[in-house]
């Protein structure tokens, strides 16, 4: 194959086709009742991207309420430990503690443009609810956040959070009562009240426009990151994969840039090979989850299985369709890291730089420190996805303290 | 059977001028060694054709009746295979045309072709996949023309009359029209959308229209059998399967007043 001006970087879209496709991948498979909102969503986003006063009014509001530019931390105990030099960037220091702000705030004042009056959200790891729930106190719309309850027991204090800022947090029992049953509740709450109502989705995920515009909303991570850098070059780039939000945000600016390694990691779980983990990509295979053709965990006849991560952000058997693409293509690579190697990422980071990071966000850190024999010399950027407060309880009670 | 089952139906309720009654069940309800005889006493209370609801993991149309029932028969191992099954020995019970009803990843999980094959092979008239619109269902519709089955295609109180054309214009075996939003269960009150929706329908096209989601009583079932060639009614009967300690005579009966109410 001949390499063309521009090379790899022309694999890279700026938008998904009119099928809302990244390759092969993307779509819209959502009930008929939803259709038109979201042929009406992709137009008033695309309406509202292309309009410098919103825009604007966007990144004011990221930088004077939720705090931004984040800044890139040289690592550089941490760059000691692992022989590899390590940069972070620093989305833990967001307001709310994630990098979900950025794409809560985008769709909550797109909201407020469209004329809706109610935002729903589901939430795994509780930062997207707290985010919603943030965006919902802000510009003052009634906010209701789907949240499984096994999800709700493991991060009781995001639930707090959401309540404290007016959220009505709703438990979902069905099915492992995580992550993706939260979205399908969601969904249902949505096909009823989609007159009024818009869905905030937390990830990269879903029917088009939503991966096309939450990775707009998010990839300031990455257009910062390169401003930030001031021409220095990395080799590689992190970040963690649940449904892919934080690591589309970060790679889709880098995608395609010669020399740049973009490196996604799934959540191994228990481990690959007892087929309780995260790794959609991994070890999962193209289908349909939640409107989007993209890689996903299912059985012989279509029926998906359920994930298993300590991470519950993480914890999902779908994962974004552009990173199905990017996958295909070779724009990024996808790997993955083990619960107990995620606990021991919490704790390299903890002692080497005094950051506490969310479990997500340890999955990159992890691999970091499992790869760094072949990352020696070379210039790491890392997502810090978020930060660890969230999962303190888990952490003592598997680390024996507290 | 082939599409000409539903085709035939439809042709005769009209000349009849009475509107045909479609109940849902999920297959392996009530229990998987009593699942075609429900429908089979169905059949014997005047019902038309049958919804054979194959059991998703994921139902996201589906509220918690159907929910609960997907899970119960997935527990009790029913499979996309079982599911075909069931459907096969339905319509040779009752030789009423029926239709699979599925969710788009085991369509393409097997592959269009293999899934409405399969279908066809198993004797369905037609597929009913909840989250396939009409921009994602070509390679679906293809694939079941080659089969010689239908493909249902949704029309909702949000859709817009341009794009009911479309739909339309696609032919489907009928227009499965959502007579309330949200997904499907029982409700306690009949809003306006299902007769504007039938009214902006019929001005649009002669495609058979079928209602459901939200159509649970004889008197929700009578106010809309005007307006309509058939009704669909899932959750109040799949709600019986659930939790009735005679679930086949109390599904029979309560099809006996749907069909009543629909024959007034
Ligand atoms: C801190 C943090 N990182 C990562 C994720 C995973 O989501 P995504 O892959 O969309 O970034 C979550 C999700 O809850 C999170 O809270």
């Amino acid at each position: 194959m001949t390499t063309a001006v521009g090379g790899r970087a022309a694999l890279r879209m700026d938008r998904p086709d009119e099928q809302g496709r990244f390759g092969d991948y993307g779509g819209m498979f959502a009930p008929e009742t939803l259709m038109p909102a979201l042929q009406r969503l992709a137009t008033d986003f695309a309406d509202a991207w292309a309009d410098s006063g919103f825009v604007a009014h966007f990144h004011d509001l990221l930088e004077k309420y939720t705090g931004r530019p984040t800044p890139l931390h040289a690592a550089d105990h941490l760059s000691e430990e692992t022989g590899t030099r390590v940069l972070l960037k620093r989305e833990d220091l967001a307001h709310t503690g994630a990098h979900k702000i950025n794409n809560a705030i985008g769709q909550a004042i797109l909201a407020t443009r469209t004329g809706k009056t109610r935002l729903i959200a589901e939430t795994g790891a509780g930062q997207h609810g707290v985010a919603t729930a943030t965006a919902a106190a802000y510009t003052g719309l009634e906010c209701v956040v789907y949240m499984g309850e096994k999800d709700i027991e493991r991060q009781s204090l995001n639930v707090q959070r959401m309540r404290m800022l007016g959220a009505d947090v709703v438990p979902v029992s069905a099915g492992a009562a995580t992550l993706k049953d939260a979205v399908n509740e969601a969904m249902r709450d949505w096909v009823r009240t989609v007159e009024t109502t818009h869905y905030i989705i937390g990830s990269a995920v879903g029917p088009h426009p939503f991966p096309w515009m939450v990775r707009e909303f998010q990839r300031i991570i990455g257009d910062e990151s390169i401003r930030q850098l001031e021409g220095e070059s990395v080799d590689v780039v992190v970040a963690c994969v649940g449904g892919g939000s934080n690591a589309i945000g970060m790679f889709y600016p880098f995608a395609g840039r010669d020399g740049v390694d973009l490196v996604g990691v799934e959540a191994a779980g228990h481990g690959i090979r007892t087929g309780r983990h995260g790794a959609s990509i991994g070890a999962g295979s193209p289908g349909i989850l939640h409107g989007a053709r993209t890689y996903m965990l299912q059985d012989d006849e279509g029926q998906v299985l359920e994930a298993h991560s300590i991470s519950a952000g993480l914890d999902y058997p779908g994962v974004g369709p552009e990173h199905a693409y990017f996958a295909d293509t070779g724009l990024a690579r996808y790997v993955s890291i083990t619960d107990e190697e995620a606990l021991g990422g919490v704790d390299l980071l903890s002692r080497t730089e005094g950051i506490i990071p969310a479990l997500e966000s340890a999955h990159a850190i992890a691999w970091v420190a499992k790869d760094a024999a072949r990352l020696a010399g070379k210039t790491v950027l890392v997502n810090l996805s978020g930060r660890g407060d969230k999962d303190m309880d888990m952490i003592a009670a598997k680390a024996g303290i507290g | 059977m082939s599409r000409r089952g539903l085709d035939d139906l439809f042709a005769r309720v009209r000349a009849e001028g009475r509107t045909a009654f479609l109940p849902f069940m999920t297959a392996g309800l009530p229990s998987p060694d009593r699942t075609v005889e429900c429908f089979e006493a169905m059949a014997d209370a005047g019902a038309d054709a049958f919804e054979v609801g194959i059991p998703y993991s994921d139902p996201m149309m589906d509220g918690p009746t159907i929910q609960v029932a997907s899970a119960r028969a997935i527990e009790q191992g029913m499979t996309l295979k079982g599911g075909f099954d069931v459907l096969r020995r339905v319509v040779e019970a009752t030789g009423k045309p029926s239709l699979a009803m599925s969710y788009a990843n085991p369509v393409f999980r097997l592959g269009p072709d293999e899934f409405s094959r399969r279908a066809a092979d198993a004797g369905a008239a037609g597929l009913i996949i909840a989250d396939l619109p009409l921009e994602e269902a070509a390679p679906v519709a293809e694939a079941c023309d080659r089969s010689g089955i239908g493909l249902v295609l949704f029309a909702a109180p949000t859709t817009q009359d341009e794009r009911l054309e479309r739909i339309a214009a696609r032919a489907p075996v009928f227009i499965y029209g959502v007579a309330e939003l949200g997904v499907t269960g029982e409700r306690d009150e009949q809003s306006d959308h299902p007769r504007t929706l039938a009214a902006r329908i019929r001005a649009i096209t002669r495609v058979p229209l079928v209602m459901g989601v939200g159509i649970s009583t004889p008197v929700q079932a009578e106010a809309l059998a005007p307006y309509v060639d058939g009704i669909i009614v899932g959750s109040a009967l799949v709600r019986r399967a659930l939790q009735s300690p005679r679930p086949i005579t109390d599904i029979a009966e309560a099809t006996r007043s749907l069909v009543d109410a629909l024959s007034e």
